[in-house]
């Protein structure tokens, strides 16, 4: 059994786009061109206001997060036996701890600056969300990996936290003393939904554009491509 | 020793500091986390942004 393609592709009914077949993957590629052409997708330029210092925090905490995935995938592949003895090791799993406290210092204070410019204006409520989901899973995250350090620092932190989880009824599912469950989530599912979240919270600043400062915002609705020229 | 130069700045083996100001229970290795974020905020803010080359449209 064969199915003719061309006749789904250049036949509209029931409304459907001409050139486009009333499948799934026709309507998420109609979507996907539509709301993120090329062009929205990987900008050459930057509108003017973006030339400023406030604007770099959310590409350094996307460079930070580039270094703690890769660290923390060098320690996944090396195991603890590594990154507590050797000298590789040691450094390896410093990098992983001070991109993480980079991670958050650039995030905290990229935080900051779009919370002074009301950075949730001209229908940025989803990326200001998805920014937030980032990051409190990020904290999450940052929890079970001080819990997966597998020394007296980490048993320390587990035996504190139990009580505090316990509390809030989360301890029944949610076991800070299980080691093997804490790294699972580390390793695994935490950073999933991470990446999910700040792929997502991409996404939509290049769909909605750099949210504008007060003065230039005019309704605040999204800034069209205007060359710049401070490419960034 | 490599390790002794990091070691001989910060004594990681005491109970660190801590801060009381009335119900704020804080240590001084956060605080001055904090500060240096906030520091780095209003320098955000106030230097001026080095302008690269003009686009060519």
């Amino acid at each position: 059994m064969s199915i003719d393609v061309e006749e789904h592709e250049t036949a509209s009914p029931h409304g459907a786009t001409p050139g486009v077949a009333p499948t799934w993957t026709g309507r998420f590629r109609r979507w996907a061109v539509r709301d993120l052409p090329p062009d929205k997708l990987l900008p050459d330029t930057q509108p003017a206001y973006v030339a400023s210092w406030i604007y770099v925090f959310g590409a350094l905490t996307l460079a930070a997060f580039a270094v703690v995935v890769l660290s923390g995938a060098v320690l996944a592949i090396k195991g603890p036996a590594w990154w507590h003895v050797s000298s590789a090791g040691l450094f390896v799993n410093s990098v992983h701890l001070w991109g993480t406290e980079l991670f958050f210092f650039f995030m905290v204070i990229h935080l900051w600056g779009k919370f002074f410019m009301a950075a949730w204006r001209g229908r940025r409520k989803a990326t200001w969300i998805t920014g937030v989901l980032a990051f409190v899973t990020s904290i999450a995250t940052a929890f079970t990996g001080y819990l997966s350090q597998q020394n007296f620092d980490s048993e320390w932190i587990g035996t504190q936290a139990k009580d505090g989880i316990n509390a809030t009824g989360a301890g029944a599912f949610w076991n800070v003393l299980d080691f093997g469950q804490m790294l699972l989530w580390h390793v695994l599912l935490l950073p999933l939904v991470v990446s999910i979240f700040v792929g997502i919270h991409v996404l939509l600043v290049r769909r909605r554009g750099v949210v504008p400062p007060f003065d230039d915002s005019a309704g605040a609705e999204p800034a069209q491509a205007e060359p710049a020229g401070t490419a960034s | 020793m490599p390790n002794l130069v990091p070691a001989s700045l910060i004594d990681l083996s005491r109970p660190g500091h801590y801060v009381h100001w009335g119900f704020i229970d804080i240590s001084v290795a956060n605080l001055v986390v904090i500060c240096v974020m906030v520091l780095v905020f209003v320098l955000a803010i106030t230097l001026p942004f080095p302008h690269g080359r003009k686009a060519k449209r």
